[in-house]
């Protein structure tokens, strides 16, 4: 289980445990954090998810993949530190792990 | 004013398979779609990524699976309306009265939507200001490439569309693509042809670029552009086009007095039914509890909801079930020579 902090758009912050295993969007959607949409459900065919990684997190997630990148192009705003939270999955690592939410998803 | 027994809302895996269902059954339909093709998010999103989990097929691409429930259409007679968007569905004398954005009427006792996550749009661009602009200098889609001839064009985006334009349009126009990152998610190709394009000067190539700001009066003048570094450069530009792919959006069905969760519709479990009786919803849209957004959900929830459908069409007959093995009816439907 690691701690995860989701800041929405408008600044509010969300503090959450989420088990190890799942992704930092099942962590969202699981305890209805507003933000993600996550409308494919997961198989990173859409760009719903998309989240921004807290600067000094960048190299401490795991890294992404051609395909991750390929989605980002078609979300909203992406950014260097765009990632989408499908993919980010939860482990003991990502205690206290941060991410911010872009101003909407579609 | 079309008369049907049933209009399907989305053509894909599940919208065609439940096609096939109220077909076998005795009843006819029509199915619309807002993308030009059928497939729906097999097409459009996963065309050539294999899905492992379609019961007795051990792999398939989305692609493969569309035509195959193509072709287990192929002996009935269902016209398809594509490139139209459902935008209102009315009650009228016990029946529904569903209109396209095209014009088109459909006057049915049963609507069943098969509607994914929604209808596919463009996705557009961030700066609020991009919006007084669109259709007049800045576009999603080209649908008339003449009017960009000896002009200046500014392309975004890093796929097909984007890499393809920008070569089509660099013969006749002064063309700027700009991208996000410095790799194409388009074909191989076509990053090497816009390459060389930019070594002969034809094509301006900006990566880890992105629109900042478009400005102009009456017409568009010139766009900003913000690099991941914050440098910002100005470009004189007549047109814009940006292509970011395709983004799903519940759209209109959001306005038919539907009880939603989230951007799905509630349905009950017995025939898929919505809160309004002689509309259903089925697949990846609807929702119950223990949902499953699996394809082989979709097949299950459109062959109840069609024998649903019979009691609102033929009111005065009664269903029978019948297997495809064993029923002379369904194979002289089915156009099966025994």
């Amino acid at each position: 289980m690691a701690k995860i902090t989701y800041i929405e758009h408008n600044g509010k912050s969300h503090t959450i445990n989420v088990d190890n295993g799942l992704t930092v969007m099942e962590g969202a959607v699981q305890n209805d954090i507003p933000g993600i949409d996550a409308d494919c459900g997961g198989s990173m065919a859409c760009a719903t998810c998309h989240v921004y990684v807290k600067e000094d997190w960048l190299n401490r997630v795991s890294s992404k993949t051609e395909g991750e990148d390929d989605m980002l192009d078609q979300a909203y705003e992406p950014k260097s530190n765009s990632r989408l939270s499908c993919q980010l999955v939860v482990s003991d690592e990502t205690e206290g792990l941060v991410v911010n939410l872009p101003m909407k998803q579609v | 004013m079309i008369k049907t027994d049933a209009l399907i809302i989305g053509a894909g895996p599940t919208g065609l398979f439940t096609a096939h269902q109220l077909k076998l059954i005795g009843l006819n339909c029509e199915i619309v779609d807002n993308l030009d093709k059928i497939g729906g998010q097999c097409i459009e999103l996963y065309p050539d990524k294999p899905i492992y989990d379609i019961p007795a097929i051990p792999e398939c691409t989305g692609e493969e699976l569309t035509k195959n429930l193509i072709d287990q259409l192929k002996p009935f007679d269902i016209k398809f309306h594509l490139s139209e968007r459902v935008d209102e569905v009315k009650k009228s004398n016990g029946h529904w009265n569903v209109k396209t954005n095209k014009g088109t009427q459909f006057i049915t006792p049963n609507v069943i939507i098969a509607g994914g996550v929604g209808s596919f749009e463009p996705r557009k661009f961030a700066p609020k200001e991009c919006a007084v602009f669109e259709n007049k200098s800045i576009f999603y889609s080209v649908k008339d490439k003449s009017i960009f001839k000896g002009k200046a064009i500014s392309i975004f985006g890093g796929g097909d569309s984007a890499l393809d334009w920008a070569i089509e349009l660099s013969k006749d126009s002064k063309v700027n693509l700009i991208h996000r990152r410095n790799e194409f998610r388009g074909a191989q190709s076509s990053v090497n042809k816009v390459n060389e394009l930019k070594e002969s000067g034809k094509i301006n190539l900006f990566t880890k670029f992105q629109l900042k700001s478009v400005n102009g009066k009456n017409k568009l003048e010139n766009i900003e552009i913000i690099s991941d570094d914050k440098e910002i450069k100005k470009l004189n530009t007549d047109y814009v086009l940006g292509f970011f792919g395709l983004i799903m959006q519940l759209g209109p069905i959001a306005e038919w007095g539907l009880n939603l969760d989230k951007k799905t519709v509630t349905v009950d479990t017995e025939k898929f039914e919505t809160n309004q009786k002689g509309i259903y919803a089925v697949g990846d849209i609807c929702n119950y509890p223990g949902k499953l957004k699996l394809i082989l959900s979709g097949f299950h929830e459109g062959a109840l909801a069609a024998r649903a459908c019979f009691k609102l069409a033929r009111p005065d007959e009664k269903y029978r079930f019948e297997f495809t093995t064993s029923s002379k009816i369904i194979k002289n439907r089915l156009g099966v020579k025994e």
